[in-house]
């Protein structure tokens, strides 16, 4: 394996300083990685990726990004830093066209020359061709895949390193969940290392290289995505196979 | 009492001019409201402060020489920027001092209401203590009134006022539709946790935001002081007819809040056809009601996903 993009060590974080959600995490992921995080509801799964991107409180630990520290540091330095992160909901500017949540995305670009800018506002355009056709609208006619794209559009504007997705397919078709995924794999493809979590666990570790299972926000189990696939502890929790009764 | 078709021609007309003073102040009322989600009741001292501030320029530097029949020159014009500057700094001194203080320690939004209060109360009584309760003026040039229409008059003075009001409201729009910062203040007013996702600064926005809005305030306070006059009040008598502005227009929206102020200024002078001036201030109140119970969300108001 590479040397590791995107370490998290045991990492403690929580809303409420002293009533923590993550409980001492460990995850990393390496450069063209995509790595897959499931786990019941409450096992504190979207929590940790709020905390990796600084929009909740760590209370402990350390979050190591390409060798460099970005435990305390607020959102928009994580993003500096090369990070791109979709929400799993509210993750368009409803209010803004679709041209202006790209030039949103863009905000870090500043300085660097409108010609880059509006290269990548193109090749958002030609990986996305739908939100060219609907570039002046406003993001809030869009429908809830289209948003989707969007949103994934928005966060690879800055070309980050990592892509940070919460739940990237709640909601959509089935049809469009696949899609989703096939994205994420060319984007692996392209050289961005992917983390996502996912309800959708089957899709999802069909899709990724690694994944970790977290239970009420501690590490329950970690391997190879095919691995997982086929533990019969994932198959009886996760991927519609009989429960366990209760002990 | 009958109303002859000139009178209606002149309340328009003042309440066109009204209008233009109460927008430019109701801009930064909507967009603090939007992005800092309390409504800032010390807003309108800025209006206050912006004008007394010029006064201070023109102190020093004149009202410069009258030009195309306008009562004041250049040194107005030199002192009105520096006070927007300065007016602005002070908005943002306060949020510093004040409430970003609050917003950190998670405080409810009522206590920055309450808390706008004091701060309205305490820059009031520092103009008191500097200038006192007596009138100023920046110039005592006498104005020839043009008579647009038969019947109505206007000074040369609130023509100005008008169009450069237009002119800085096109201007505001074009740069929040275009301008990286535009656009980074557009997001951040609609979520603040998205925008920083986007690697925008919320502190750099919410910085903005205040020099836009108390630089707007002080233009207006400052053609309060050209028509008519300066005084400790002036802030303090608008407020009322700043937030019916903002919110009948719609929080948050520059449309809004133009067409909210000239909508307020109409409403008011037109009222003084059939009733008695004493009444003015609970037109703004009617209004301000009126859109409540109507339209919450205001006439350009746009209810985000998610709200309730």
């Amino acid at each position: 394996m590479s040397s590791p993009l995107l370490v998290v060590d045991r990492l403690v974080a929580g809303y409420v300083r002293g009533l923590p959600i993550v409980h001492g995490v460990s995850v990393h992921v390496a450069p063209r990685e995509v790595v897959t995080i499931i786990g019941p509801n409450g096992a504190g799964k979207s929590t940790l990726l709020k905390a990796i991107v600084g929009l909740v409180g760590v209370q402990g630990g350390r979050i190591m990004l390409d060798g460099r520290d970005i435990t305390a540091l607020p959102t928009h330095e994580v993003i500096r830093c090369g990070v791109g992160f979709v929400p799993q909901t509210n993750n368009v500017f409803t209010t803004l066209t679709v041209a202006e949540n790209l030039r949103a995305g863009a905000h870090l670009l500043h300085g660097q020359g409108k010609a880059l800018l509006g290269q990548r506002v193109e090749r958002a355009y030609a990986l996305f061709p739908v939100l060219g056709d609907k570039r002046h609208e406003r993001a809030r006619t869009l429908s809830g895949g289209q948003r989707q794209m969007l949103a994934m559009a928005r966060a690879l504007m800055t070309e980050p390193l990592l892509l940070v997705l919460d739940e990237p397919t709640a909601g959509l078709s089935p049809l469009l969940v696949d899609e989703v995924f096939t994205r994420v794999r060319e984007l692996a493809a392209q050289g961005v290392a992917v983390l996502m979590v996912e309800q959708n666990a089957k899709g999802a570790l069909r899709r990724s290289d690694r994944a970790y299972v977290l239970t009420e926000g501690r590490n329950r189990l970690e391997g190879a995505a095919a691995a997982l696939l086929v533990d019969p502890e994932v198959a009886a929790a996760f991927l519609g196979g009989y429960r366990k009764a209760a002990p | 009492m009958s109303v002859s078709l000139n009178m209606l021609g002149q309340a328009i007309a003042d309440g066109l001019l009204t209008g233009a003073v109460i927008s430019l102040g109701a801009i930064g009322i909507s967009f603090t409201m939007q992005i800092m989600r309390f409504a800032n009741f010390s807003h309108a001292e800025l209006l206050t402060w912006g004008g007394y501030l010029a006064l201070v320029g023109v102190g020093f530097i004149g009202a410069g020489l009258p030009t195309a029949g306008l009562s004041f020159g250049l040194g107005l014009v030199a002192a009105t920027l520096l006070a927007m500057l300065l007016t602005g700094a002070l908005a943002w001194g306060v949020d510093r001092l004040v409430f970003r203080r609050l917003r950190r320690s998670g405080a409810h939004h009522l206590t920055l209401v309450f808390a706008s209060f004091g701060v309205g109360l305490v820059l009031r009584h520092v103009i008191v203590l500097f200038w006192g309760h007596e009138s100023r003026f920046y110039t005592q040039e006498l104005q020839i009134a043009i008579e647009l229409l038969p019947g109505v008059r206007v000074m040369p003075d609130q023509v100005f006022i008008l169009a450069l009001t237009m002119i800085i409201v096109l201007a505001l729009h074009l740069w929040l539709k275009h301008s990286r910062t535009g656009i980074a203040m557009r997001a951040t007013a609609e979520s603040p946790a998205l925008a920083t996702a986007c690697g925008i600064e919320i502190d750099r926005v919410i910085r903005a935001t205040w020099f836009i809005g108390g630089g707007l305030a002080a233009l207006s306070g400052v053609f309060v002081g050209l028509t008519p006059q300066l005084n400790a009040e002036i802030g303090g008598s608008l407020l009322l007819a700043l937030f019916a502005a903002a919110i009948l227009g719609g929080v948050g929206s520059l449309p809004g809040a133009v067409v909210g102020g000239l909508l307020v200024g109409l409403a008011e002078n037109l009222m003084l056809l059939w009733v008695s001036p004493g009444y003015k201030q609970s037109m703004s109140f009617g209004v301000l009601i009126l859109v409540l119970l109507l339209r919450p969300q205001g006439l350009f108001g746009e209810r985000q996903e998610g709200d309730r």
